[in-house]
């Protein structure tokens, strides 16, 4: 449901273009909210309206997450007309992802396409010109509910969610009989089956929350770093993996300045590889450049390919600047030029040769592994690929906690309802369904009431 | 005016003599005409009112000052509370009546309002011009003329009755029909559909084996229905059991040899039936596996010799429901008084009349009850007092009486009605009001009461009563807040309940939280200052008071996450729409969205949220569409 008095989130700038993003915040909470994943000078909870403010933004752990812009402009002098904060970050598709993340463990909901326009035009910020044009932002968007599930994905999701919504459903029907019909001589439910019941909707709806990282790999793909010491042979892996000389490769070391991006699919899975300038001290401008480009590109990456020289052995130093950068079990150890060694002893790590192809295959397993996890998912798999239905999955597993609590504090079964139909709504929500009629409906299909 | 009235009511039923009722004590000219002037308020079926939800309905009616509480209490000869094992929202009083004290109440009470004539006719046609109701005519000729006309006919509308494969003519047992008002409201545009219902035989309670029965009993210490009800002289009647008792299987022999003479099941019936309330012959074969089915003997009144056999509703052949019941335990040796049967009877879906219970189509007319495809007294009632307040505002010109669905039970009745429609008879149920906790049984005054003052039905007295309790209760709830029970007085009694020490001290609201512990359990131990022991020691005789506090308390959590749902959603509701807006010309909504919204026409966008078919994205549409 369109809550109009919700904060609400969302990127304001087009996912993965240009060298800045920003993330819009609007609502009565923006302030408040933006103020607890930001660090910086002063609390912005007691800045002006109209200031720009420099800082970084920080998870609940404390761990950095980037330097950011944060402008403020306070209701009724913003774009909506309500408490609006701009979030400025690096461009990086996966630091706004990650800010809006943090944004959505708070009490805030990603936007519905077009509401900030449409947010905007109802507080009167903007002009009846502009009405239609935000007619069509609305009806243009795709409605975010899986009525009618356009692709295969969405139809097991929908599938999935439907059947959890009707055990839901009965477990509340159950409740309800008990409220409703208690002068019948119908059997009610044990508060020990209850929670069975409702315990065992958790799992299901958990089972579905974990497919969400493997749902935004297959919808958004993965970012992988190719990093390691100059000439190690980057930019030749980047070319086999390609099956094309993409980039230029030479024995001087020193060669790959920039970024290049490129991207290949591997068992559906879409793979964005980015090679990298190597990484050594350098007085150089343009290579020390290149250097703070790499390290973006670390900090930006699902997966780290990091390249060694077999012949010159495992970079010890660049690893632990590496783990300054990422997750140690985002990082794939690589040593190349296997067909070059005679060493016996190759050390750690997967042994390939860039030129001869050899161990390639098993660094594609790996890759694999380490992004898709040990889950299994197949084709048949339910998968949630969209923010707004983790988020609906999300809070209808809130509402099941509750449940849980209030049957074990032995509230009454109206108590009890009001968290599972309030789980039902937001399941009902992914699928576009509302439930009022449902549990009588069930009732009366299932139970033998009425005198 | 010599052949006028401000208001004509047509149908002396539940919702009718509500209507009445309300309409005259607003001031109104009414006429109140029905076919028969001795069976006003009559009860067509089973003799009790309220129960789950419905008795909801019953103490929101008395406390926008209907008659139907003040009635049930004066003719009741059972009461009970139901859910009393659950918590306060779903309570639910209940009473067995005496059938013919209730009708003869009620006609006291209509017979007695100076303003209301009650003229014993039927209506054959409803009249209008210009889209504006002008008066009816009757079945003797006359014409009676007025610009409100509240058509509360109940099941009578080319009623037929069925028992076996003998139909016959009428709105209920020994009652003529109505015939004319369906073809004449079609003629003005109306659409009509068919429902249907049934009721059990009557037994001759002297041929009933009672001492083999279960009996249950009404409650020890009996609660009325009304707040203006005088509790030191209550109940008024000599209060009575009923009975219990089951089918089994040889019973359900029986009534399959009935089957091919059922006008349910040879499709004879073709109106609709209420899912909630089946007939035998409906149990027996939607739940077969069901070896059994309970059934309750209810007395008909302190001295009537008749008992109606709740559970056991049929439309099967005379012969066959005798030989059924013969079969039963207790009923070995039974007379059957009357057999059981269903009704058939036209009904207008709902979504013609507006959230004031006034048609869309035609001005001044208004519906209630039955018609609008409701089945019960309650949900009648309410609906008849609805409509007479609505049909009165608007005569003496004061605003309308809409009731949200965060407000009452009657709120949610009309607003489903209306948004929904219904295509089966509607039942209120307690799950169907999704703000369930807090509309309760207990506080239907603290939520109503305003109403019913306002429009003149309720006296100043009460309604001041009531604000000077509203006072005491907030000032009770803060002094529960603030002030702090000392572990050295309270932890003996709670070592003594085997309930988990305080540390040093706690707070009255933070004890009563507790699952386990009462509030009026928690004030004896209030030992501040004498004050406060005082003002504790009054809080704990004032019952009214101390209950709403206790809820209050008790349930925090939950009534504030209502509440807030309330607020987030207030913004849509008191959003407007107005009746006139041209749904075809706005291009950008969805064609089912379209479709629904011109069929329904909400008065405000929280109506339209409700409509199944209506996407977020029409809403959205419609926000911006309305700015303009
Ligand atoms: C057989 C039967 C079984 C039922 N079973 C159930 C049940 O199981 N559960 C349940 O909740 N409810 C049941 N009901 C329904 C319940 O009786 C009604 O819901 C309730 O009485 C409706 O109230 P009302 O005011 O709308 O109409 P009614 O109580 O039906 O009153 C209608 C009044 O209008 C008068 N009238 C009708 N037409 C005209 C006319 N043209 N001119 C003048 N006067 C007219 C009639 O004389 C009557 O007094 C049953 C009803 C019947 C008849
Ligand atoms: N024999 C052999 N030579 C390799 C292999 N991989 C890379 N080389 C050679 O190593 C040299 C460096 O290769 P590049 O791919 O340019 O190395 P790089 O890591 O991209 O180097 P910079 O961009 O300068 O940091 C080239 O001469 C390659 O041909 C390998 O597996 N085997
Ligand atoms: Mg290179």
């Amino acid at each position: 449901m369109i809550h109009l008095e919700d904060t609400i989130t969302a990127m304001a700038t087009p996912n993965g273009v240009g060298a800045i993003s920003i993330i819009r915040i609007s609502g009565n909470k923006a302030i408040d909210v933006a103020d607890s994943i930001f660090k910086g000078k002063m609390h912005i909870t007691d800045a002006n309206t109209h200031t720009v403010h420099y800082g970084k933004v920080v998870d609940a752990q404390n761990n950095f997450i980037d330097d950011v812009l944060l402008t403020i402009f306070k209701a009724p002098n913003s774009y909506t007309g309500e408490d609006v904060i701009e979030v400025s970050c690096h461009g990086n598709p996966l630091i706004g992802q990650k800010i809006i993340d943090l944004l959505l463990e708070k009490d805030v909901r990603i936007a519905e396409p077009g509401e900030f326009t449409m947010r905007a035009f109802l507080n009167n910020r903007i002009d009846l010109a502009q009405a239609e044009a935000v007619i069509d932002i609305i009806t243009s968007r795709s409605d975010a509910s899986l009525r009618g599930a356009r692709n295969q994905l969405d139809g097991l999701l929908s599938n999935s969610v439907s059947i959890l919504r009707n055990s839901l459903l009965d477990t509340l029907s159950f409740l309800e009989l008990e409220l409703d019909f208690s002068e019948e001589d119908v059997e009610f439910v044990a508060k020990d089956e209850l929670l069975k019941k409702i315990t065992l909707i958790i799992k299901k709806i958990d089972e579905l929350l974990n497919s969400y990282r493997f749902g935004r790999v297959i919808r958004d793909g993965v970012n992988v770093a190719i990093i390691g010491k100059p000439n190690v042979g980057k930019s030749s892996l980047l070319n086999y993996l390609l099956k094309e000389s993409r980039a230029i490769v030479s024995s001087t070391p020193g060669t790959t300045r920039d970024v290049i991006r490129e991207e290949i699919s591997i068992d559906g899975v879409l793979f964005k590889l980015f090679d990298t300038a190597g990484i050594r001290l350098s007085e150089d401008i343009i290579e020390k450049e290149g250097v703070r480009r790499s390290n973006e590109a670390i900090v930006n990456s699902d997966l780290v390919l990091f390249v060694n020289d077999v012949e010159q052995g495992y970079s010890e130093d660049l690893y632990d600047e590496l783990r300054q950068l990422t997750k140690e079990d985002r990082i794939i150890t690589v040593m190349n030029k296997i067909d070059l060694s005679s060493k016996s002893d190759l050390g750690d790590g997967i042994k390939i040769s860039a030129k001869t192809g050899e161990g390639i295959d098993n660094l594609i397993d790996q890759m694999k592994q380490s992004t898709l996890g040990s889950a299994n998912y197949s084709e048949k798999s339910a998968i949630v690929s969209n923010i707004r239905h983790f988020q609906c999955l999300c809070s209808a597993r809130n509402s099941l906690s509750d449940a849980i609590v209030s049957v074990n504090q032995k509230y009454s079964g109206e108590f009890i309802a009001v968290d599972l139909r309030n789980a039902a709504d937001f399941l009902g929500e992914i699928i576009g369904e509302v439930t009022s009629e449902d549990v009588l409906n069930n009732i009366f299909s299932k139970f033998c009431v009425g005198k | 005016m010599s052949n006028g009235y401000d208001i004509i009511v047509i149908g002396g039923g539940h919702a009718g003599i509500e209507a009445a009722h309300a309409g005259a004590m607003m001031g109104c000219d009414v006429a109140l005409i029905t076919m028969d002037r001795f069976a006003l308020g009559r009860m067509s079926c089973n003799p009790a009112i309220g129960g789950t939800a419905k008795g909801h309905l019953v103490r929101e009616v008395d406390a926008l000052g209907g008659i139907m509480a003040g009635t049930a209490d004066h003719t009741g000869i059972q009461f009970r509370m139901l859910n009393r094992s659950k918590g306060p929202a779903v309570w639910s009083p209940r009473c067995q009546s005496d059938r013919k004290l209730y009708s003869e109440e009620a006609y006291r009470i209509i017979s007695n309002s100076p303003n209301i004539e009650i003229v014993e006719e039927s209506v054959v046609e409803i009249l209008a011009a210009g889209g504006k109701v002008v008066g009816v005519s009757t079945a003797s000729g006359k014409f009676i003329n007025s610009s409100a006309v509240i058509l509360s006919s109940g099941t009578f509308l080319n009623g037929k009755m069925h028992t076996g494969l003998v139909s016959t003519t009428g709105g209920r047992y020994g009652e003529k029909p109505s015939l004319g008002i369906t073809e004449s409201l079609s003629r003005l545009g109306f659409l009509s559909a068919r429902l249907k219902t049934g009721t059990p035989p009557r037994l001759k309670k002297t041929t009933i084996n009672w001492e083999i029965l279960e009996e249950q009993a009404g409650d020890d210490s009996p609660q009325p229905f009304s707040y203006r009800t005088d509790k030191s002289v209550f109940p008024f009647l000599p209060q009575v059991s009923c009975f219990i008792t089951h089918t089994d299987d040889s019973v359900h022999r029986v009534l399959e040899k009935g089957f091919d003479n059922s006008p349910m099941f040879t499709g004879l019936i073709k109106g609709v039936g209420p899912r909630y309330c089946p007939s035998i012959e409906d149990k027996i074969v939607r739940f077969s596996e069901k070896r059994q089915h309970q059934l309750f003997l209810e007395p008909e009144g302190l001295n009537s010799d008749q008992i109606y056999l709740n559970g056991f509703s049929t439309s099967l052949p005379a012969n066959i429901q005798f030989e059924a019941l013969r079969k039963i335990k207790g009923l070995e040796n039974v007379e059957m008084v009357r057999p059981g049967y269903a009704v058939e009877y036209d009904y207008f879906p709902p979504h013609q009349v507006d959230l004031t219970l006034e048609t869309k189509k035609i001005a001044g007319l208004y519906f209630a009850g039955q018609v609008n495809g409701t089945s019960g007294y309650e949900e009648a009632a309410a609906q008849g007092l609805v409509a007479g307040i609505n049909a009165a505002a608007k005569i003496i010109g004061k605003r309308e009486l809409v009731i949200r669905r965060n407000e009452a039970y009657i709120g949610v009745l009309i607003d489903d009605l209306v948004g929904k429609s219904t295509d089966e008879p509607y039942r209120m149920f307690t799950s169907r009001a999704e703000y369930r906790l807090l509309l309760r049984q207990d506080n239907a005054d603290r939520r109503l009461l305003k109403y019913g003052y306002e429009y003149g039905l309720i006296d100043k007295a009460i309604y001041n009563e009531l604000k000077e309790r509203e006072i005491i209760i907030s000032k009770a709830v803060n002094f529960c807040n603030d002030t702090k029970i000392n572990a050295n007085f309270i932890n003996a009694h709670l070592n003594s309940r085997s309930l988990s020490e305080i540390d040093s001290t706690e707070t009255i609201s933070k004890l009563c939280k507790r699952p386990e512990l009462g509030l009026s359990e928690v004030l004896k131990f209030v030992n501040t200052t004498e004050e406060n022991r005082l003002f504790a020691r009054a809080l704990m005789e004032n019952d009214l008071v101390l209950e709403q506090v206790e809820i209050e308390l008790k349930y925090e959590g939950y009534l504030k996450r209502q509440d807030d749902m309330i607020k987030k959603l207030e913004k849509y509701e008191s959003t407007s729409i107005p009746l006139t807006l041209n749904y075809q010309s706005i291009k950008a909504l969805s064609a089912e969205g379209r479709e629904k919204l011109n069929k329904i026409k909400p008065r405000s966008i929280g109506q339209s949220l409700r409509i199944s078919g209506v996407t977020h994205s029409d809403i959205a549409v419609l926000l911006v569409y309305l700015k303009n």
